[in-house]
This record gives structure tokens, C-alpha cells and sequence, in this order.
């Protein structure tokens, strides 16, 4: 293992996340059980306010795993001198199998938990939390994502050793060669690329326009958002960090959050990231909605939720747009 | 949303207003968590800029060192070895250099000599760094002698003292022509310590050293890469482990704020009692409580950094140089670049804020659930 | 307005010191009408108006604002309607101490995110129908009894209730005092509020405000009139 003090900072960050919900999982179990509004005995009561804690502990929880995200890749990038042949963060993550595990792990997590946390704030909502069931079920549910990520986490960190020779992003993610998954992604064609990702953006803002409108199909919103995250990552990797590195084989998702290239990659990823959630969570509460007790408040959070989803890509379409806009590598001629 | 927003200003303000209320409490808790933060953020300010500066230093070092091998041990080369070095195809350069340690009894220390290979000194003088000037308290123009391998006396005339600003590698040189040299350390004269190469492209390094090793089977070859990987990995690891130590200092932070968090004056329980009975909710007691610790988090986080960076960079970082810089006879006195790196704050971030909060959590639900109805009795 | 059906109420309930607070009250309390409780200590009029003022819970039974079942809402929706249908008078008025009377009043209306400024204004506009106008600056912990129930007052009627619960509202003040708090009464009545009070003061119960008078003992209802 190597001792350094970010690697430290993140195991203690998901350690104590995983410890978090981990411990509240047997509450959970007994509101899955006992819960029952109309019992007005102080069993009753303390299990509802035990319910505040656990709503506080999954927000840091939640603050905690986006905070250690971004250290996370950050690190991963920093780590790079380390590793003969590894020149960023991809590097540092294929030095051993559980890297790129742990980054995936991690980014469930965060989404598994702003999931949780607009089920929560919609259920908050209704007068006789019509949702706490399902919201505690979903806890227990979480709980093993969360211990998994810790000890996959772990077993990367501690499979670490300096000087392994591995291989970096500008071999790994040019296209072509090597069996890595995500080079398939890396050697996308750019028309298609583009051209996928103007569709699912197109598809994803019309669908958050009916929600917003309508107040309905949230569900084909929070799919589609889906869609438009997986999308849009492909997009970044295979042809938007070209446009950015002006180099045209070199892909990699994790170079653009440097300052060399002024941590462009934020303004990327952060409206995507955002977009993405709430559009997950305008899903979810579009499906609270169906609560006779939510039918006037779930619709409401749908909407605004939906209205962040849509500003979150619109802005990282018109962010796209502009990297290529303001490049000066050319994939396409323009013919007269 | 103005109404969000006006919520929260309202809360800001009574949160702010109710640090005041209980300053006592607040500076006791802001004191102790600053001095946390600042000693971590010391730890890490300090190991960091050593880092870059070593990086720096390292960054003049040859690409490539060769040298020779005798039964496992360090020895030197012989001068014929430089044309079959130079010989290898992606070679640019190879010269030989001299230089090793001197035991200096009158004052306890040991020096770094070289033959210089980018300035010329003339025989009998030399040039010294300024922990040797000062150890030996000699200025410009004085006379130091040593006595040579055979027992005669060599004696050398300051010219010149290196000023300090790469001290942490300088300050123990003290540079010789190479007659001198060779004077005292009895060398003959197609002998040299190491070779260092140049190579054309920097990418073929690796395998222009593969090829030399081939060439030259009795040497070892040193890539300026694995130095720094090396030092990297060093430094890192002296940073884990005060910070690993310092984990007992974290965890009785996080004790001593769970402590205050939980142990609500009277007071303080009265006013959560009454402010839930005019109709506050558990939740927005919980945000209240919440702001007061980001307040007392961000002024005690902001001020420890300050602190650390005062301390590191123009004190010297007092409390921890011996430990992280390593020992060494002679500290050379010097001056850190200043420098701030994001990865740091966020690591240090998670090191004291997130304890702090998942310390004082509990604590404080526990006080915002009190019962509403217990201010009327 | 305000129905109870067989509402009790437990404390330390499945313990060895279980006891019921309150035995089954059915109770209707009329809009715009003055009640008064009054009972011998630790008959439960305190805890009756904890249900009524949604503080808290009943054990079991009902209870009814306007039609609608609040007794079995979470805090949260309690709370909810707590701050927006009543205001409440404490027996020893509960001031926030170190900060100023006008801050006091304009507590409760912090969580709603009403504008400030707004909000500041109507805090004077309590204070000085109160004749606390020159006052509203002075630290709460320096008011005098009567003073510091008419910032309680005023801080009881910020968020602009239709029910006002003061509990012992005279227990603390001499007879002048007293007088002084029923005609405060009598306008909240001619405002158009609901007001409840429990009280040991015959005074109180005789007062001309009064519309009604429940007794209680021993946690269950004796003479309602
Ligand atoms: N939290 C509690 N735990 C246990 N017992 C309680 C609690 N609160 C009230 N009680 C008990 O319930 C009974 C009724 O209390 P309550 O305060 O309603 O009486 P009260 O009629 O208001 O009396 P007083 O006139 O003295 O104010 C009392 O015997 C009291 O001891
Ligand atoms: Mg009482």
C-alpha cells in the first residue's frame, strides 16, 4: 500500500460512510417492520425522529462520496509520477485491476445516494410518508453498494505499488489495439459520436420540456438522463477531449480537469453530473406522484428538479458546443 | 426560491448571532480546532514544498547515471568506459564526475565535494555553500586546509559562498578543481566517481540505459525518474506516517467536539425547547446547528491554513523540519517557495471538517429532537 | 373548530412509571370564543393544550382542526400547522435571552422565509399596539414580568394565528397585570382569534371575556359550561 495522505483522507471517507449506513440499517429494518403512523405510542415517535439522523447522515454521506469523487480522480492524476509509464489519472487506475472498479463504484454510489435523498425529500412531503417503506428498503439496499466501494476501494489502495509498469492514457485510450472496454468508447467515430449526443441531449431537454409542461412522464425523463450521462461520457472521451487537447488520439476523461487545460473538464462535468441526478430524481418523483397524499407536491418537485436536469444539459450541450466551437483541431471539413 | 433564500439568511443571521451569544464556548472550540488544523496543514505544506523543492532539484540532474559496480559496492570508473558510452546510438553525451564526502573533524560535519562541471575553479580555491560557511564561521577570502588521503595538508582559499536559494541541496557543497580533487582523495587521474549521459529523445531513455547496461555489464545505471519516483514516494510516505500519529490528535478533536456538541448548557437546551415550541422544526434546528458548525468549520479551517502557511513559510516550519527534511548534521537554513496546491486543502479537508461533522451529528439531532411540548412544563 | 374524541395520552408508556396524563377528554372548542381550563394541579390542563396546540401526539383518540385529522401527522406536518394556526403564550413567557425584544417576536416567522424587512416592520407594529413600542430595542432578559409577556404576546401573534394557547398567562403577574392581560384578550377576541388558557385565577375564569369554562381533575374533564 502506499501511505500518502489523500490515499488516507479516502479511506477514511468511505469507511465512515460505509460504518454510517451500515449501522443504520437495523433501524431501517424495523421501519420497514413497525412502521405505523396511526399508533400514537413513543416507540412510534422516537422512529420518527431517528428518521431525521438518518436523513442528515446520508447528506454527509453524500457530500462526503462527491467531495472523495473528485479527490478521487484528482489523486489518481497527482499518483501518476508513481507508476513508470503511467502519465494521469488512467494510469494510476490501471496499475491494478480494482481501479477503474472503485471509480465506478463510487460514481453509483453518489447517484445511488442523491436517488436516496430526493426519495426522501419527496416522501418528507406527504403527510403520512407514503413512501418511508420503500425509502428504508432502499437504504438496506444501499448499504452493501456503499461497504462494497469501501473494499474495493481498499483492495486497489492496498494493491498499490510504486513503480508498477503499466500502461498510460495515451496508449490505452487511442483507438484501436489494445482489448480495454473503454476503447471501444475511445475509437467512437466522431460524426457518430456527435451526432449520438445531439440526438440523447435533444431527446433528454424535450422530455424534461413535457415534465416541466405537463407534469408527466418523468420516468421516460430519469431513463433518458440515463441514457444522456452514458452518452455524453462516451462523447467526452472519444471526441470532446480531442477537440480540447487539439491532439487527435489522445482520449482520456480525466486530463481535462488539469490546469493545464484551465479544468475545463468541471465545467463538463459538473452540469452533466447535476443534470443527471436531478433528472434521475425528477423520475422518481414523478413516480411518488402516483401517492395520493403527493399527487399536489411530488409533481411540484418533478418539475423543479426537472427544470435543474434540463439547465444542467442545455448548459453542458452549450459547454460542448463551445470547446469545439473555440479549438483549433478540425475533424470536419466544411465542404463548399 | 426567495423564499429558500431568505430562509436561510434568517438562519444564517440567528446562527451567527447565537455563536455570539455563547463566545466563550465558540472561541474554546474555534481555538482548538484551529491549532488542529493548522498542525496538519503544517504537516502537509511543509512535506509538499520539500517535495517540489527536491523536484526542482532534481529537475538539473543528469537523465542518466552509470556507475561502476566492484562486489556490489560503489566504485570508480574507469575514463575508457566513456567512449563506450558514448559509442551507444541515442547517446548525446557522457562526462565523467568527481565528487564525494568529506569528514570535517574541526567541525563535526560532513561535506558534499565536486568538481564543478558548469563553473571553473582554479586550483587551491574553492566554493562553498553556506551551511559550510557558517558551521565553519569563514567568509570570502579565508583559508580552510584538510588533510589529504596521504596526510599532507591541502589548503583552499573561499572565493565565493553559494547564497541560499536551492539551500536544501547546496548548503553542504563545497566545490574543488579537480587537481584538488584528485589531491585529496588520491584519484588517479582516469578515474572518475560516475558517468552522467545525455540522451537525444527524451522518450528513449529507457532503452538507450537498457542498452549501455548491455554494453557495460559491471555498471548500474541510475534513470533521474526512479530518483524522483523515489523521493516521491519517501516524502509521501514520512507525511502518512505523521499523519498517522496525528490520527490520535484527530481523534481526540472529534472526542472534544462530540463532547461540546453534546454537552448542551442549560441555556442552549432552553432556547432549542422554545424555538421548537413557536414553531421551528426538527429539521430546521437541525440547518440551524448545522450552520453554526460550518461557520466555526470554514473560520477555524481558514485560519489554521493561515496559520500553517505562516509557519512553514516564514517560520521555517520550527516544529517539524527534523522529522520530515531527515537528519543530517548540518540543517541548512532556507526558505520554502510558497505554494498551495488543491489536492492538499481538499485532503485536509477530509481530515478535520469531516470528523468535525460526523462528530458533532448525533449531538446535535439528539438536541433538536427534544420534545416541543417541553418548554410548557 | 377544534374536536377531541376520546383523546389520551401516556407518558413513560410500557414502563413501570406508566402514567395517563389524560383519560379520554371529548371536548369541542368553538371559533372565536374565549375557554378557559382550570383544575387542580397536574390534572392534565397542560397537556390537553400540548394536544390541542399540535406540541404534541395524543396516545390515542382524535383530534379535529377545521374538519381535518391531525392526530396521527408526523411532527413535521404538525409543526407545519402549529406555526400557522396557533400562537402560544408560556407561563413563564420563554424569551430568547441576549438578544433584543423585537428580534424575540420575530422568531417564529424565521423558518417561513418571509421577506425581512416585512417581517421587522410587522414585529414594531405588534410591540407598539402593545405599547412595547419604546421598548422593542432593550435585551429580553432585562423586561419586567408584564413587559416580557407582552413580547411573548407579540411573539405569539407574528405569524398572525387564529388560535392563541397561553398557559398560566397570569401566574406570574399582580392583579393590574392581569387586568391589563385580559383586555389584551378581549381585542385578540375582537380580532377574531380562538383563545385558550388554562388558569388557577378565579379572577381569570370570572373575567367578562370568558365564554367558556372547562374543569377538569385526575385527567379527565368534570364540568364543562
Ligand atoms: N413528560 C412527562 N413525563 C411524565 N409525566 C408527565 C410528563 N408531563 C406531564 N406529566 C405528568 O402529567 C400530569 C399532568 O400534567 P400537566 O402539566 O398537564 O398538569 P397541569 O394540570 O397543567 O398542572 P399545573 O396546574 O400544575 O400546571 C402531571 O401529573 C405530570 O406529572
Ligand atoms: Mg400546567
Amino acid at each position: 500500500m502506499l501511505f500518502q495522505p489523500a490515499i488516507i483522507a479516502l479511506m477514511l471517507a468511505s469507511g465512515l460512510a460505509a460504518l454510517l449506513v451500515l449501522a443504520s440499517v437495523p433501524f431501517a429494518w424495523t421501519v420497514v417492520r413497525r412502521w405505523n403512523l396511526a399508533d400514537g405510542s413513543e416507540a412510534q415517535l422516537r422512529m420518527e425522529r431517528r428518521t431525521y439522523l438518518v436523513a442528515t447522515l446520508l447528506k454527509i454521506v453524500m457530500a462526503a462520496e462527491l467531495a472523495a469523487l473528485v479527490l478521487f480522480v484528482f489523486n489518481a492524476d497527482r499518483m501518476a509520477t508513481l507508476f513508470t509509464g503511467a502519465m494521469c489519472a488512467v494510469g494510476t487506475l490501471k496499475v491494478d485491476p480494482w481501479g477503474f472498479p472503485t471509480l465506478y463504484l463510487k460514481l453509483a454510489v453518489f447517484f445511488l445516494a442523491g436517488c436516496w435523498l430526493v426519495l426522501d425529500h419527496v416522501d418528507n412531503r406527504g403527510w403520512d410518508y407514503p413512501l418511508i417503506r420503500v425509502k428504508y428498503a432502499a437504504l438496506i439496499l444501499l448499504a452493501p453498494v456503499l461497504v462494497g466501494s469501501a473494499v474495493v476501494q481498499g483492495a486497489y489502495f492496498m494493491g498499490l505499488r510504486a513503480d508498477v509498469i503499466t500502461s498510460c492514457c495515451s496508449t490505452l485510450f487511442s483507438g484501436g489495439g489494445v482489448t480495454v472496454t473503454s476503447n471501444s468508447v475511445a475509437s467512437l467515430p466522431h460524426g457518430l459520436a456527435l451526432s449520438l449526443l445531439a440526438g440523447s441531449l435533444a431527446a433528454v431537454l424535450a422530455s424534461g420540456a413535457v415534465v416541466l409542461r405537463w407534469r408527466r412522464c418523468g420516468w421516460l425523463h430519469a431513463l433518458l438522463s440515463v441514457a444522456a450521462f452514458v452518452i455524453g461520457m462516451s462523447a467526452i472521451i472519444s471526441t470532446i477531449s480531442v477537440y480540447v487537447y487539439e491532439m487527435p488520439h489522445h482520449h482520456c476523461p480525466f486530463c481535462i480537469l488539469k490546469r493545464e487545460y484551465g479544468h475545463i473538464g468541471y465545467a463538463l462535468y459538473v452540469p452533466l453530473f447535476v443534470g443527471t441526478v436531478c433528472g434521475l430524481g425528477a423520475g422518481i418523483a414523478g413516480w411518488a406522484g402516483r401517492r395520493p397524499s403527493l399527487s399536489t407536491m411530488a409533481p411540484l418537485v418533478a418539475r423543479s428538479l426537472a427544470a435543474w436536469s434540463v439547465g444542467g444539459y442545455a448548459l453542458f450541450g452549450l459547454v460542448a458546443l463551445w470547446l469545439i466551437e473555440r479549438s483549433h483541431l478540425i475533424l470536419f471539413e466544411v465542404v463548399p | 426560491m426567495p423564499v429558500w433564500l431568505n430562509r436561510q439568511r434568517a438562519l444564517l443571521d440567528f446562527a451567527l448571532s447565537s455563536l455570539g451569544r455563547r463566545l466563550g464556548k465558540t472561541l474554546g472550540l474555534a481555538v482548538v480546532y484551529t491549532l488542529i488544523v493548522a498542525v496538519l496543514a503544517s504537516v502537509m505544506l511543509f512535506s509538499h514544498a520539500i517535495r517540489r523543492e527536491a523536484a526542482q532539484v532534481l529537475a538539473g540532474t543528469p537523465e542518466l547515471l552509470v556507475q561502476r559496480l566492484v562486489a556490489g559496492r560503489h566504485d570508480m570508473i574507469p575514463a575508457e568506459r566513456l567512449d563506450a558510452i558514448r559509442a551507444v546510438r541515442g547517446v548525446k553525451s557522457a562526462e565523467g564526475r568527481l565528487w564525494g564526502y568529506l569528514f570535517d573533524p574541526a567541525a563535526a560535519a560532513n561535506y558534499t565535494l565536486m568538481v564543478p562541471a558548469d563553473r571553473v575553479v582554479e586550483a587551491g580555491s574553492a566554493v562553498v555553500g553556506s551551511g559550510v560557511a557558517d558551521v565553519r564561521g569563514v567568509a570570502v577570502g579565508d583559508l580552510m586546509s584538510f588533510r589529504a588521503h596521504d596526510g599532507n595538508l591541502v589548503q583552499f582559499r573561499i572565493k565565493d559562498v553559494i547564497d541560499n536559494d536551492s539551500a536544501l541541496v547546496s548548503a553542504d557543497l563545497f566545490l574543488v578543481s579537480e587537481t584538488d580533487f584528485r589531491r585529496l582523495f588520491g584519484v588517479p587521474a582516469d578515474r572518475f566517481t560516475d558517468i552522467v549521459v545525455a540522451v537525444r529523445n527524451p522518450r528513449e531513455v529507457r532503452t538507450v540505459a537498457e542498452k549501455i547496461d548491455a554494453a557495460l555489464p559491471d555498471t548500474r545505471i541510475i534513470l533521474r525518474d526512479e530518483i524522483l519516483r523515489t523521493y516521491e514516494s519517501v516524502f509521501d510516505w514520512r507525511e502518512g506516517i505523521l499523519l498517522v500519529l496525528l490520527v490520535g490528535a484527530i481523534l481526540a478533536f472529534a472526542i472534544f467536539a462530540w463532547d461540546k456538541a453534546s454537552g448542551l448548557s442549560a441555556e442552549e437546551k432552553r432556547e432549542i425547547g422554545i424555538l421548537k415550541a413557536v414553531g421551528w422544526e426538527t429539521s430546521d434546528v437541525i440547518r440551524l446547528k448545522a450552520m453554526e458548525g460550518t461557520v466555526v468549520s470554514l473560520g477555524a479551517f481558514l485560519a489554521g491554513y493561515l496559520l500553517a502557511y505562516l509557519h512553514v513559510f516564514h517560520w521555517g516550519a520550527a516544529l517539524f523540519a527534523p522529522v520530515l527534511k531527515g537528519w543530517a548534521v548540518m540543517y541548512p537554513e532556507f526558505q520554502l517557495t510558497p505554494f498551495v496546491d488543491e489536492l492538499q486543502v481538499a485532503t485536509l479537508f477530509f481530515f478535520t471538517v469531516f470528523p468535525y461533522t460526523l462528530a458533532t451529528v448525533v449531538p446535535i439531532w439528539r438536541a433538536a429532537t427534544v420534545d416541543p411540548d417541553q418548554v410548557m412544563r | 373548530m377544534i374536536h377531541l374524541t376520546g383523546v389520551k395520552k401516556a407518558f413513560n408508556q410500557g414502563r413501570a412509571n406508566e402514567f395517563w396524563a389524560l383519560k379520554g377528554i371529548d371536548l369541542h372548542v368553538a371559533q372565536g370564543k374565549v375557554t378557559v381550563f382550570r383544575g387542580p394541579s397536574g390534572s392534565g390542563k397542560t397537556t390537553l393544550l400540548t394536544m390541542v396546540g399540535c406540541l404534541a401526539r395524543p396516545t390515542s383518540g382524535r383530534v379535529k382542526l377545521k374538519e381535518r385529522d391531525i392526530s396521527s401527522l408526523p411532527e413535521r406536518f404538525l409543526t407545519d400547522i402549529r406555526r400557522s394556526t396557533f400562537g402560544f403564550v408560556f407561563q413563564n413567557f420563554n424569551l430568547l435571552k441576549g438578544i433584543t425584544a423585537v428580534e424575540n417576536v420575530m422568531v417564529p416567522a424565521y423558518p417561513l422565509g418571509g421577506d425581512h424587512g416585512a417581517l421587522r416592520h410587522r414585529a414594531h407594529e405588534l410591540l407598539d399596539r402593545l405599547e412595547m413600542g419604546p421598548k422593542a430595542k432593550s435585551m429580553a432578559e432585562w423586561l419586567s414580568g408584564g413587559e416580557a409577556q407582552r413580547v411573548a404576546i407579540a411573539r405569539a401573534l407574528i405569524n398572525d394565528p387564529q388560535v392563541v394557547i397561553a398557559d398560566e398567562p397570569t401566574a406570574n403577574l399582580d392583579s393590574a397585570r392581569s387586568a391589563q392581560f385580559l383586555d389584551i384578550v378581549a381585542e385578540m377576541k375582537r380580532d377574531g382569534r380562538t383563545i385558550l388558557m388554562t388558569s388557577h385565577d378565579p379572577l381569570v375564569a370570572e373575567a367578562g371575556v370568558v365564554d367558556h369554562v372547562v374543569t377538569m381533575r385526575d385527567g379527565v374533564v368534570v364540568e364543562a359550561r
